[in-house]
């Protein structure tokens, strides 16, 4: 076991029925990475998050967190979750923004306490590192796709995470507002030291926000530091996304892949 | 009136329950209308139906069951019924909400039964199905002062798991929440709150005590203890005036506390109009 892993996945495979969607997958996040998983829709970049976050058992294979194999894995306070928001939320939930930050801190605090001083302190400066603290009272229906993203990254770092897992942070952020969410990303990456594994179908933007890539369509195609992504020949990557590579990489000229 | 309270025992208990139910049946609303349950109240309420229709051909039939109070009949109805409900949620999983119409035909239908086996019912039965300002007795009080105090004992040392469980259920899983627990303590406590509730406002309008104030307060309310705050506030007022109103005009209380919340809403709609313009929620 590999002591500087956060997660370390061996030869999982996963299957909904008949369908296999994750196959043979070996995969291992260094302490303070940034990993984007990119992959095409229905490659199984969700399975395989909500694998990670037991939200789904491991038919085959194994996964350790932090060490622990996932069954006995109890300190879920240290990982941080960001779902895709349009999932996941009833926009007109009556709720603050910091009473939604608040949230966060349920399970770390443990059954039968209460909020205290410190912890409203706590909410406060995720606030700040988000850059959303002057909305703190505002309900969270009122602030936009990207405000309201922010206010989920606050939520998921108030328990202070050593691994924040987001699922498509992206989705319904404008295309204006996507760079300084990346940036921010990255900063909570390196000056904080928190280890960021982020699903994303957007391959185009990543590979130069990101230390490390994994490219997953069923099988794992490359997994890697993001600069050997870059030099990639695209023999690797039609392999993972088939004809649709051409059609990404037209798509968005940030340069991250470059044909 | 006051002086009256002071006198009646009766509508000492009827008040006092009227307080009671006041405060937990919004309560709980809140946390049923923001999880989008709202009709589960409305199939759970059919349940208690059943429970004390039985209870009252039981005491008809069979000597032994004299004196019985139909409360706990429907209380056992209730919680029965808000098990399988869970049970059918799991079994439809793509479609949830089919387990509320099978719920609330079948609590009708059987105690549709129980009442037409036992030749009809005397009064009594009017006074289930839309309150009453006579009906509570002092074992009635008690038992709903007994679920109140339980009630609000569990919400405020579970508050913050039931927060994270209503706005995101996915997160409170994948934050490694005993969310499958906390659910079922939930769905016992809105069990007996209905059931507790029925005596003052019947069966039939049972539900609209969890939802209208619940209603009225989103649509101005700021953040969720707000919220809750304002439910209470607004819950209490329909309940204390419904059975005012009740009493003078010789009314059923179900209805005039439905109206009264009614009213109460039509009101929050126009202030945050007035106030916010036609801004959506």
């Amino acid at each position: 076991m590999n002591s500087g892993s956060v997660i370390e996945i061996k030869e999982l495979s996963y299957g909904y029925e008949k369908e296999t969607v994750l196959e043979d997958i070996n995969l291992s996040v260094p302490e303070k990475a940034f990993l984007g998983v990119v992959g095409p829709n229905g490659s199984g970049k969700s399975t395989l998050m909500k694998l990670i976050l037991g939200l789904l058992k491991p038919q085959q294979g194994e996964i350790y967190l932090f060490g622990k194999e996932i069954r006995r894995f109890k300190e879920w306070e240290k990982i941080g979750y960001v779902s895709q928001k349009a999932n996941s939320f009833n926009s007109g939930f009556p709720a603050t923004v910091f009473e939604v930050v608040a949230s966060g801190l349920t399970k770390k605090l443990g059954l039968f306490q209460f909020f205290k001083k410190k912890d409203k302190v706590k909410v406060m400066k995720a606030l700040e590192s988000v850059g959303m603290a002057n909305l703190s009272s505002k309900n969270i229906g009122e602030l936009s796709g990207g405000q309201q993203q922010r206010v989920f990254i606050a939520r998921a770092l108030v328990s202070d995470p050593e691994l924040l897992i987001l699922d498509e942070p992206t989705v319904g952020v404008d295309a204006q507002n996507v760079n300084s969410f990346y940036q921010m990303l990255g900063e909570l990456n390196k000056n904080r030291g928190i280890t960021l594994l982020m699903v994303t179908h957007d391959i185009g933007t990543i590979s130069d926000k990101v230390t490390h890539i994994a490219c997953l369509n069923r099988n794992l195609h490359f997994h890697g530091p993001a600069k050997e992504f870059e030099q990639l020949s695209e023999g690797g990557l039609s392999e993972a996304y088939g004809h649709d590579i051409h059609l990404l990489a037209h798509h968005h000229d940030h340069g991250g892949v470059k044909r | 009136m006051i002086d009256a309270i002071f006198r009646y025992e009766f509508l000492q208990n009827a008040f006092m329950t009227g307080i009671l139910i006041g405060i937990i049946a919004p309560l709980l609303g809140v946390f049923i209308v923001v999880r989008r349950l709202s009709l589960i109240a409305d199939a759970l309420s059919h349940v208690t139906l059943a429970g004390i229709a039985a209870s009252l051909l039981l005491e008809k039939r069979l000597m032994m069951f004299n004196g019985l109070n139909p409360l706990y009949m429907g209380m056992a109805f209730s919680v029965g019924g808000s098990l399988f409900i869970e049970k059918l949620r799991a079994v439809y999983k793509h479609y949830q909400e089919l387990a509320i119409p099978i719920i609330l035909s079948g609590g009708i239908g059987l105690g549709v039964i129980f009442i037409s086996l036992a030749d009809g019912f005397n009064t009594d039965l009017f006074s289930y199905l839309f309150g009453s300002v006579t009906a509570v007795s002092r074992t009635d009080l008690w038992t709903i002062l007994i679920i109140s105090v339980s009630v609000i004992a569990v919400i405020i040392l579970l508050y913050k798991e039931l927060f994270l469980l209503s706005f995101d259920e996915e997160y409170a899983k994948a934050s490694g929440l005993a969310s499958k627990s906390i659910h079922f303590i939930f769905i016992i406590m809105v069990a007996l709150v209905i059931a507790a509730s029925m005596r003052v406002v019947g069966i039939l309008l049972v539900s609209s005590l969890m939802t209208l104030p619940v209603a009225a307060s989103i649509r101005i309310a700021n953040g969720f203890k707000q919220t809750i705050f304002l439910s209470l506030l607004f819950g209490e007022t329909a309940v204390l005036g419904g059975l005012t109103v009740a009493y003078y005009l010789n009314l059923a209380p179900g209805g005039t506390i439905v109206m009264i919340s009614v009213a109460i809403l039509v009101g929050a709609i126009l202030y945050r109009k007035s106030n916010y313009g036609k801004k959506a929620m």
